[in-house]
Parts: structure tokens; sequence; C-alpha cells
């Protein structure tokens, strides 16, 4: 079996591990964590088209099985999804020639790796300062009742700034599924955008996606969820038909992945139900300005031709998940276990 | 393994559109898979835990 996808038991065994850790990630936090495989296979020494390649095509199993799941709560708008798939398409077809341009040219690893580097630190910064803040609130107001009820009540809400570009009726106007209107220009921009950042970085995109149709298409949050799940779906098999044209995905590394990932969404999702998302926010973002050290650290381990420097960067990003990982489940198991003690006063 | 091992001397479009289905129906596979063993060892898992 082992021959036949071509990996060995131990590296196979690895990247179920590494594709577990993804889903509870994605599960608990409703990003791909994709961002992490692509780097991972970098660290490992996959080429740059290889890593990407099978890295949306991981994307595109994940977001399979995710899709399928927000289709049955009825929270995907299909029609928005069709529209942008052209955008989309258009998108990871000029991020896709960039990456063999620049192999080409035999820089890719450097670029990829760079924009990595850029990429995780700037959300890992985002979301430690989004932790910090809230840490703040909750000491300022005592408990947080008063903000989640603010964020429940806005859940329908479109934010004030895609009212705003909704009002710049620019031909031609599309109506969405919930009745809402929104040019096509605009969501051809929205579909292009971030296909060419899935293109070029072999990411999902949702971190940038699901903000996009939420805040410049203007949809109720949770359609804006659903809908980026089933960009990515669309994202991923333009991807993995670009990637997969150039013979250049490895299908013993994708189903690694997703033999883990599915079992780790699962959890991470339950666990949703029980872990408070502020407990473990910063734990998620110092993960993420890790990976961003363990990529610049793999960078330099080509550069300066140590390496030493790569096992510490392999060892950085997955050991820095792996913690995560691991507060998340444990956090789960300590309030199961509470609530058994709570339920006989209850 | 790639596509083109999968199906040596098809076209790379068939090639790839393999690739695709392959991964669509391991997903489908372990959607209800795991959605299976979710409902049957899922309830007995949670009990273990609260009587940890």
């Amino acid at each position: 079996m082992f021959g036949l996808l071509g990996l060995s038991p131990g590296l196979f065994g690895l990247f179920i591990v590494f594709g577990f850790m993804v889903g509870v990630f994605f599960g608990f936090f409703g990003m791909g964590g994709s961002f992490l495989v692509t780097p991972a296979l970098l660290i490992l020494g996959y080429p740059a088209p290889v890593a990407i390649g099978s890295s949306m095509t991981f994307v595109f199993g994940t977001a399979v099985i995710a899709t399928l799941k927000h289709h049955d709560a009825g929270q995907v708008d299909y029609r928005l999804g069709g529209l942008m798939f052209v955008g989309i398409t258009v998108g990871i077809e000029l991020g896709s020639r960039l990456v063999f341009g620049l192999e080409v040219l035999g820089i890719a690893e450097a670029v990829v790796g760079g924009a990595y580097v850029v990429l995780l630190a700037a959300i890992g910064a985002l979301f430690t300062r989004s932790a910090l803040a809230d840490e703040g609130d909750h000491d300022a107001e005592g408990d947080g009742s008063n903000r989640d009820a603010e964020s429940d009540g806005g859940d329908d809400e479109v934010p004030a700034i895609a009212k705003r570009i909704q009002s710049y009726e620019i031909p031609p106007m599309m109506t969405l599924s919930d009745g809402r209107r929104a040019s096509l220009w605009t969501i051809s921009g929205v579909g292009g955008g971030v296909g060419l950042v899935s293109g070029f970085l072999g990411v999902g995109g949702g971190f940038v996606r699901m903000p996009a149709i939420y805040y410049v298409v203007g949809t109720s949050l949770a359609a804006a969820v659903g809908t980026s799940l089933f960009g990515g779906l669309m994202s991923g098999a333009v991807g993995a038909f670009t990637y997969g044209r150039a013979g250049v995905i490895d299908l013993g590394v994708v189903t690694a992945l997703l033999l883990g990932s599915a079992l780790g969404a699962r959890i991470g999702s339950g666990a949703t139900a029980y872990v408070d998302e502020d407990d473990v926010t910063i734990y998620f973002g110092v993960m993420l300005l890790l990976a961003s050290l363990a990529v610049a650290l793999g960078e330099a381990a080509t550069w300066l031709s140590m390496p030493i420097l790569d096992r510490i960067s392999f060892v950085l990003l997955v050991g820095s998940a792996l913690f995560v990982c691991s507060v998340i489940l444990y956090h789960g198991v300590l309030a199961v276990r509470d609530e058994r003690r709570s339920a006989p006063s209850a | 393994m790639t596509g083109t091992e999968l199906l040596p001397g098809a076209s790379p479009s068939v090639a790839a559109l393999a690739v695709i289905a392959v991964v669509l129906v391991e997903a489908a596979l372990l959607y209800v898979g795991y959605g299976f063993l979710e409902d049957r060892i899922g309830p007995t898992l949670f009990d273990r835990l609260r009587r940890i």
C-alpha cells in the first residue's frame, strides 16, 4: 500500500498526524490551516509546485467535507459561489503561471517562502493582537456576556462598508440567494483576487475569501462562511486541475493529510461547543508567528547551506502546531469533565 | 504518486481529472466513514471522558 502511494510508513504516519492537527484548527477556528501545509512540505524538501499543488488538492478534499456539512445547514449561496467561479479560475491560472515562471528562474521556493513568512507573521500578529484586546475587554467588563450578545445580534447584519459598496450599482447587477444585489464586477474581483492568492501560495484562501465575501460582496456572516467553503471547493478543484495537468500532485501526501484532517475537523468542531475560543486564540496567534519564523529558518538553511536550520524549522512548525492542538483537546476534555461535575448541582 | 503514475499514458487533462475524482471519492468516504464512527462511538467516548 505504502509503495503504491509512494511514501514510507513513517512519512505517511507523520502526514496523518499533521493532517489531524490541521483538521482540528479547521474545525475549531474555521480556518483551514492549509497555510501550514505548503510551508511544511517546502521544509521537507518538496519542490514548490509539488508543495503548492498537493496543498491545493488537500484543500479541495477538506472543502468537499466542510461544504457537505454547511449544505445541510442551508448556509451555502451556490449562486454567488457560481458567479465567483470565473474570477477564481482566472486568478488561480495567473497565480500558478507565476509559480511556474519563478520555478524556471529558480527562485520559486525563495519567493513563495518569503511570501509565507510575511503572510503567517501578519495573520499571527492579527490573532495575537485580537486575543490580547479581547482579554482586556474581558477584564474591563467582568465577563463576555455583552460582547457575545452583540455579536449574536449582528449575525445577519451586513457591514456598513458592504452596504456602501452595494450602493454603487455598476451593471450588470446580480441578485444573490437572499435577495441582496451585488455587481458582477465586485463578485468577479473578489473571486480573482482570492484565486490569485490561492494559486500562488497553495492555500484555500478562506482567511481572505470569507472576510472578502462578508465585507465586499455583503452577505450575512453565516452565508459568508458557507459560501467561502464552497469557494474553497471550487478554487481547490481548479488548482488541483491546473497543477494536476503538470503532474506535480503527490496523491500519497494528499491521502494521508485527508485521513487525519477529516477526523481532526470533527473533533475540532465538536470542541467549539465546550472550549471558549478566547482561551486558545492567543496560542493560535503565537503558533502562526512561530510558523513564520520556521519558514524563515528554512529559507536561511538554503541560503546559508546549514541543514540543521531545516531540522529546527520543521520541529518548530510541527511542535508549535502540536502544542496548540493539545491545548484545544486538553481544554475540551477538562470542559467535558467539568460539565459532569456541575450537572448534579444544576 | 502523481496523476501521471496513476494513469500512465493518459493526457494531462485526464490525469488531472483522475486525481480530482480520487480525492472526491476519498473525501466522500471519509465524511461518511467518520460520521458513522462518530455516531457509534461518540456517546461512549464522552461517557468515558466524564468518568475520568
